[in-house]
């Protein structure tokens, strides 16, 4: 067992931090493209991919570190980037086809492309399999699609959609299939950026298609298979999710820290053990969240089932994260709650992680469902 | 970072269940109920080699590592809290500053007998006037010859009355405040030592918690523990050590409440089906679980670092801080679980309830865990 990290994840992480730190822009108000740029000329957008595809070839762990310490400070780009990489750049990686790979992944890998994933609607949220979506068999081949998806995270902003649509309506989740979608595209439409409580760096829109004409070679994987593509991409994206709310956490804890500490230097009285108790439990929290986000990790880059470990790390780190920083806007008082503090963008920001990425109702469920499956 | 265990620890943790389910657990509600100590369970961990876990052989131990003892722990709660304090106080509170802090001879002397799991350990620091507060000890110690003359109280002390060697603490020099306290190695038939009330308690019925009398109690002048005036940090520093072992005694209780949960709510029926079927209870049982992974995650954090030899104060006291609390909150749903049945006497989860709650209070309570992690946050 070691609770350490290599040396070679110890500096990389240092590398992301400073990089975050000194380079990020933090509170956009609009997609945060240029942040987006500048980790992508880093090597940052394919950090996880292997060399061969244009990636950096590091390990999952180091993945999870850089939306870390990127949602440190800036959890829109951190969000960004999550959804880039898990689920925008992994369904290639797992499941295209060799043409598939060198049309996509090495753009992907390299940040020339940005990837999304469109897969909730109006009525399938939570329950996914409900999609209604269609893509129907053309005579001369290819798919026409038509339907609409809600909620795409970079939605317009994104290069490479990866989208999932009904291509059986009888066989309900097996009915599903995955298409790739390029921007531009003929009959698909993106709708205006949604008004959103935080995030505000992240764009997230409604995106329309009608009657979008897709060759063959657009299908990811075969038909039916989208269901099990997108469950595939599911731990590896809640164990993103889950560092994006570490990064947060820490992002009000390190701040209320430094924040309490100046005000004791000034007045000369130490905080009181009301607040010195809040952040201390906060912190061990944080700590507790960060050991299960790096053992899912671990799992996941061992190629064990991590399901379970996954879901927990999601809940734990995104619960984390509310708890953390609405206890720490108490801590700051007024200031905290002016639109100059960071500490508002924190709280603004943290309370979509409990929800996007399955919910923590759903990953209860996982988890309840592992729990009662095996006998522990 | 790699959380897989070595084969060796593994192997730990079956060993130490077996033991657990078939010579433990058997009597633990019958111990619970009738304030029984076990010597003989005692003898029989003492067999297995886990009363001397992370000393080296040549004092009579195991040989093995902070994250094996942490484990024994661990499982030894799983089925009863009190076996699990039992070794915990043992090996944490009285053989580590023995090992420490003692000279070869003590080492030859104490150390070694208890690892081999002949002879039984306490530590007796507090008292009336001193719980958290360690500095307000009153107990003195008068250098009188060839002998230390020990006056003094010492209360809710674990493993007293039965054990034979206890790691006592007293103001050699009371100008000095904390640094006027030392360390001394009394035996149980030491002149002058008498036991006193044995505590009716809430929880961790099994294990004795007994007052110590100090009247001109005799101690050789070798037994002085480290040097004089070196009493509190041997204290605090043991007690750094000794929170990891009340951690892994909360993720053991924890997770045997856990188990228990999750089986009765797959067996109960109501309205048709099982209760294990109903969100309110799986979505419990989902944050039960959770919350004992991230407990024992943090609990191994703290043994590894213990083990590598680097500092592990701060990670020590969260791992305390979050698993008692975990446990109290865990055990205190599986009775939810179990309705009228979790507050009857013939199920374990209210005992697991009941001994809960003093991994919050002992060795360092909530609140002095948080003073140790908050000024690490605050102080430049």
């Amino acid at each position: 067992m070691s609770f350490l990290l290599s040396d070679k994840q110890r500096r990389r992480r240092e590398e992301f931090r400073q990089f975050a730190r000194d380079e990020l822009i933090r509170g956009s108000d609009s997609f945060a493209r240029k942040n987006i740029e500048k980790a992508a000329r880093r090597g940052y957008l394919g950090l996880p991919v292997p060399r061969e595809w244009g990636g950096m070839g590091e390990d999952f762990l180091t993945y999870i570190l850089l939306i870390e310490e990127l949602s440190r400070i800036c959890a829109s780009t951190g969000g960004i980037l999550a959804v880039h990489t898990s689920v925008g750049t992994f369904p290639l990686l797992y499941h295209g086809t060799a043409a598939q790979k060198k049309r996509y992944l090495v753009g992907l890998a390299r940040g020339s492309l940005l990837g999304a994933f469109a897969l909730t609607e109006a009525g399938a949220g939570s329950d996914a399999a409900a999609l209604q979506m269609t893509a129907v068999r053309t005579r001369k081949g290819g798919y026409l699609l038509n339907g609409s998806k809600v909620f795409i995270t970079s939605g317009g902003e994104a290069d490479l959609y990866t989208v999932f649509a009904r291509t059986d309506p009888d066989k309900g989740a097996r009915g599903i299939s995955a298409f790739l979608v390029e921007k531009g595209i003929a009959g698909m439409e993106v709708g205006p950026p949604e008004r959103k409580m935080g995030l505000h760096g992240s764009v997230t829109t409604e995106l329309r298609f009608s009657d979008l004409y897709l060759p063959e070679e657009s299908r990811l994987g075969e038909e039916g298979e989208g269901f099990i593509i997108a469950m595939s991409l599911l731990d590896g994206g809640r164990i993103g999710i889950a560092a994006q709310g570490l990064g947060l956490a820490r992002a009000a804890i390190e701040e209320t820290a430094a924040h309490l500490r100046a005000r004791w230097r000034e007045s000369g009285k130490e905080p009181g053990q009301g607040a010195a108790f809040t952040l201390a439990d906060l912190y061990t929290g944080l700590e507790a969240a960060r050991l299960m986000v790096y053992r899912a990790a671990r799992l996941k880059e061992a190629g064990l089932p991590c399901s379970k470990e996954a879901s927990m790390a999601k809940t734990l780190a995104t619960d984390g994260a509310v708890e953390a920083v609405t206890r720490c806007l108490d801590l700051w008082g007024p200031a905290g709650m002016g639109s100059e503090s960071p500490l508002t963008r924190y709280f603004c920001d943290a309370k979509v992680t409990q929800i996007y990425e399955g919910s923590n109702q759903i990953q209860r469920i996982v988890i309840a469902r592992e729990l009662l499956k095996n006998n522990l | 970072m790699n959380f897989v265990l070595t084969d060796e620890q593994k192997m730990t943790r079956q060993m130490v269940r077996d033991f657990a389910e078939k010579e433990v657990k058997p009597s633990a509600e019958e111990r619970d109920e009738q304030e029984l100590f076990s010597r003989e369970i005692f003898d029989k961990m003492g067999e297995l080699g886990l009363t001397g876990i992370p000393w080296p052989e040549e004092y009579g131990g195991a040989e093995s590592d902070f994250i094996s003892y942490v484990i024994a722990v661990e499982e030894l709660s799983r089925v009863d809290a009190s076996t699990g304090t039992t070794l915990s106080a043992h090996i944490s509170l009285a053989s580590w500053p023995l090992f420490k802090y003692g000279s070869e001879e003590q080492k030859k002397k104490y150390l070694e007998p208890m690892a081999l799991g002949e002879k039984l350990g306490a530590f007796a620091l507090t008292e009336t006037t001193a719980g958290t507060d360690a500095t307000a000890a009153q107990s003195t110690a008068r250098l009188d010859d060839d002998s230390y003359i020990l006056n003094g109280t010492k209360i809710f002390i674990t493993n007293a009355g039965e054990a034979e060697i206890y790691i006592v603490f007293a103001m050699t020099d009371p100008e000095k405040g904390s640094r006027g306290m030392s360390a001394f190695i009394v035996e149980k038939d030491a002149p002058g030592l008498a036991f006193g009330k044995k505590e009716r308690k809430m929880g961790l019925r099994s294990s004795p918690t007994l007052e110590m009398i100090f009247e001109d109690c005799r101690v050789p002048r070798e037994n002085l523990l480290g040097q004089e005036g070196e009493g509190l940090k041997i204290a605090l520093s043991t007690l750094d050590g000794g929170r990891n072992g009340i951690a892994a005694q909360a993720v053991g209780i924890a997770q045997g409440a856990l188990e228990e949960a999750v089986a009765y709510a797959r067996e109960r029926e109501q309205f048709g089906r099982p209760i294990a079927s109903f969100q309110a209870i799986s979505f419990m049982l989902a944050d039960m679980a959770t919350k004992v992974e991230a407990a024992r995650l943090l609990t191994y954090q703290a043994a590894y670092l213990e083990n590598e030899g680097l500092p592990y104060g701060k990670a020590s006291a969260m791992a305390k801080l979050f698993a008692s609390e975990a446990a109290m909150e865990i055990t205190t749903q599986a009775v939810q679980i179990f309705g009228g049945y979790g507050y009857t006497r013939d199920y374990p989860v209210e005992r697991f309830m009941r001994d809960a709650k003093i991994t919050e209070i002992y060795e360092g309570t909530s609140e002095a865990q948080r003073m140790v992690i908050s000024r690490y946050l605050l102080r430049e």
